[in-house]
């Protein structure tokens, strides 16, 4: 018995000092991974390890260590908040919006891409459609700001085509804001999205497609049979990264759309974080609140990454 | 031309009915992405008095160089720009160098403890200490008010990372291999031949991060409590958006019309001016980004 343990220990040292030696040879790639490791240390474990304030009674004022612990107070108080339902209903329904609608498109954008007809058509198409996204928010919230008001172009098209009678406040009224929130996302990302499915269709082997087309089939048989079975791969990677952000709307976006009339519809998780947090100055119960956020996404990921390594026998990891 | 008349000889009707819709649908797309810019553009030359009456969608109807003089002159405008281009260049400078030179080693498969850093990095993909605890570590650091917060905080990118090690994999191990035995250390490696050769996906990362720094609003609205000389135009624009929409709000608009003539042609100008860079550029970029990210979906 003793015999067998000494002999692993022996084992583990002169590994141990095999390492250090393959350490010290190369000592200088090592020197160049050290500051990324110490940045990742500081500017995203530090934060990690702030959160332990949400689990005390913290003030901006006094250090974290003399803060009193409160266990799941505000846990419970976020539960037990007025706005929890409504700011849980929004998060999830423009993120439902944004994965059940939203997802499809850039996919049906790149197969209709990819079948357009003349290579410089469709290069200007495809660089044409990613300006959107290279335009930040705050322009993009200044132009729908306008567009959206009673005055604006939209109200202004729409009783052109007599879709409306009276003019419409879009941005004025609770109800509209989801769709505007849809709308505008898509508008922003369909051309950027789509970037990866249309790579991964350039990579489908051009063979099946011909003995695709020698047996017969059509176009819309091509991209259901060939096409779609190909980019599996991508789509699922895609699903499972969507789905762990269903709680994860987007921030810049929210904030720029959200205002004081339409809010009721508009608060979500993070400007929810935000306008406790930093307006009202009770990070204590803004971290808690983020928290389940952070851990609710992590579980959402982890279930998505399983159920599509089971269903499709791919994963992220 | 010739070739595609060669190739599609028989074209059946269903054919070349869903070809022409496709490429309708697409044109009206093309256009639904360029209009609100045009319009922007449009209304931003017009004289700002005229441009509250509306009406005006395809071409100026009093052209007028007034906003964009107003805008040069502004010094808080002026300011804002100042602080724009700064974070840029440095930001996106410190995050590609950096980034890159992270990356390099852990590219190599016989790094001693890849696995453990690359466990770390990828932790940090998914879950996040969140807004208040890295608010409260910034204040700790000092970087409140600090121009430095846009700069340190971005100067590493995991996701960059992965794409950057995808890449430096793809060079052939020979010619580092004969530097080697040249007797060229590490550091001289990596500046004098995988940087060199790595063009493409510096160009991707430069303008990942680039854009990033650009566009964001939130570093200066978030970090610059008491130092509104440091904040960047986007920074500025959202002020002057926010304020617009709760003036809105007020449904008080004879007032607007008549006071904030010059905040909405300043805004609108400010816009122009901030989108038309990143607009000039990513075009020329576009071959290297599209193989960028698609290297980051693929992931490790």
């Amino acid at each position: 018995m003793s015999k067998t343990v000494t002999g692993v220990r022996k084992n583990r040292k002169t590994s141990f000092s095999d390492t250090l030696k393959k350490w010290w040879g190369q000592r200088y790639l090592q020197l160049m991974v050290l500051p990324g490791i110490l940045w990742m240390l500081v500017f995203n474990y530090l934060p990690m390890g702030g959160i332990i304030i949400a689990f005390k009674k913290f003030k901006i004022t006094k250090s974290i260590s003399e803060a009193p612990w409160v266990g799941f107070r505000y846990f419970k108080e976020f539960f037990q908040d007025s706005n929890f339902k409504d700011v849980m209903v929004n998060t999830l329904g423009i993120s439902l919006l944004k994965l059940c609608i939203g997802f499809a498109l850039p996919i049906i954008f790149a197969l209709l891409l990819n079948e357009l007809r003349g290579m410089r058509f469709k290069k200007v198409t495809q660089t044409i459609s990613y300006l959107p996204h290279f335009l930040s928010w705050v322009v993009l919230g200044g132009i729908m700001t306008t567009w959206l008001s009673k005055e604006g172009v939209i109200n202004d098209f729409l009783m052109m085509v007599h879709i409306l009678k009276e003019p419409v406040s879009f941005l004025g009224e609770p109800k509209y804001f989801w769709g505007v929130a849809l709308i505008s996302d898509i508008w922003k990302e369909l051309g950027w999205s789509a970037i990866i499915y249309l790579a991964a269709i350039t990579g489908v082997d051009q063979q099946i497609y011909e003995a695709a087309t020698v047996d017969g089939a059509g176009k819309l048989q091509k991209i259901f049979y060939v096409t779609l079975p190909s980019i599996t791969g991508t789509i699922a990677i895609m699903l499972i990264l969507q789905v762990s952000g269903l709680l994860n709307s987007n921030f810049d976006q929210i904030l720029i759309l959200k205002n004081q009339v339409n809010v009721a519809r508009s608060q979500v998780i993070d400007t929810y974080v935000y306008q406790v947090g930093m307006t009202l100055g009770k990070y204590s119960y803004a971290t808690a609140v983020g928290l389940f956020k952070s851990v609710i996404a992590l579980m959402l990921l982890l279930i998505a990454n399983k159920t599509c390594k089971k269903l499709l026998g791919r994963s992220l990891y | 031309m010739k070739i595609n008349k060669h190739k599609h000889i028989k074209r059946s009707r269903g054919a070349v009915i869903f070809d022409t819709l496709n490429a309708i649908f697409m044109v009206l797309l093309c256009f639904l992405c360029v209009y609100p810019i045009w319009y922007v553009i449009v209304n931003s030359f017009n004289d700002a008095k005229d441009a509250m009456m509306g009406g005006i969608y395809w071409w100026p109807r009093k052209l007028s160089l007034e906003n964009y003089r107003t805008v040069f002159a502004d010094s808080s405008v002026a300011q804002a720009f100042k602080v724009t281009i700064g974070k840029t260049l440095l930001g996106t400078a410190l995050n590609v160098f950096f980034t890159a030179m992270v990356a390099y080693p852990l590219s190599k498969e016989k790094l001693v403890g890849r696995k453990f850093y690359m466990a770390m990095g990828t932790i940090t993909m998914f879950f996040a200490g969140g807004m208040i605890p890295t608010f409260i570590l910034f204040k700790q650091l000092h970087l409140l008010n600090n121009f430095l917060v846009y700069i340190i905080p971005a100067a590493f990118n995991f996701f960059n990372l992965l794409i950057f090690i995808n890449f430096f994999r793809e060079i052939p191990a020979s010619l580092e291999e004969s530097a080697e035995i040249d007797g060229a250390s590490v550091w001289k490696i990596f500046m004098r031949i995988i940087l060199p050769l790595s063009k493409p996906v510096l160009a991707t990362i430069a303008l990942f991060a680039g854009v990033g720094q650009w566009n964001d609003y939130w570093g200066g609205l978030m970090y610059m409590t008491n130092r509104v000389d440091l904040e960047p135009i986007q920074t500025f624009l959202y002020r002057m958006v926010a304020q617009v929409q709760s003036s809105q709000m007020a449904n008080s608009a004879t007032n607007i019309i008549a006071a904030d003539t010059t905040s909405t042609s300043i805004k609108l100008a400010a816009m122009v001016i901030t989108t038309l860079p990143i607009c000039c550029v990513y075009p020329f970029l576009q071959k290297y980004f599209v193989k960028g990210m698609m290297v980051g979906a693929v992931k490790e």
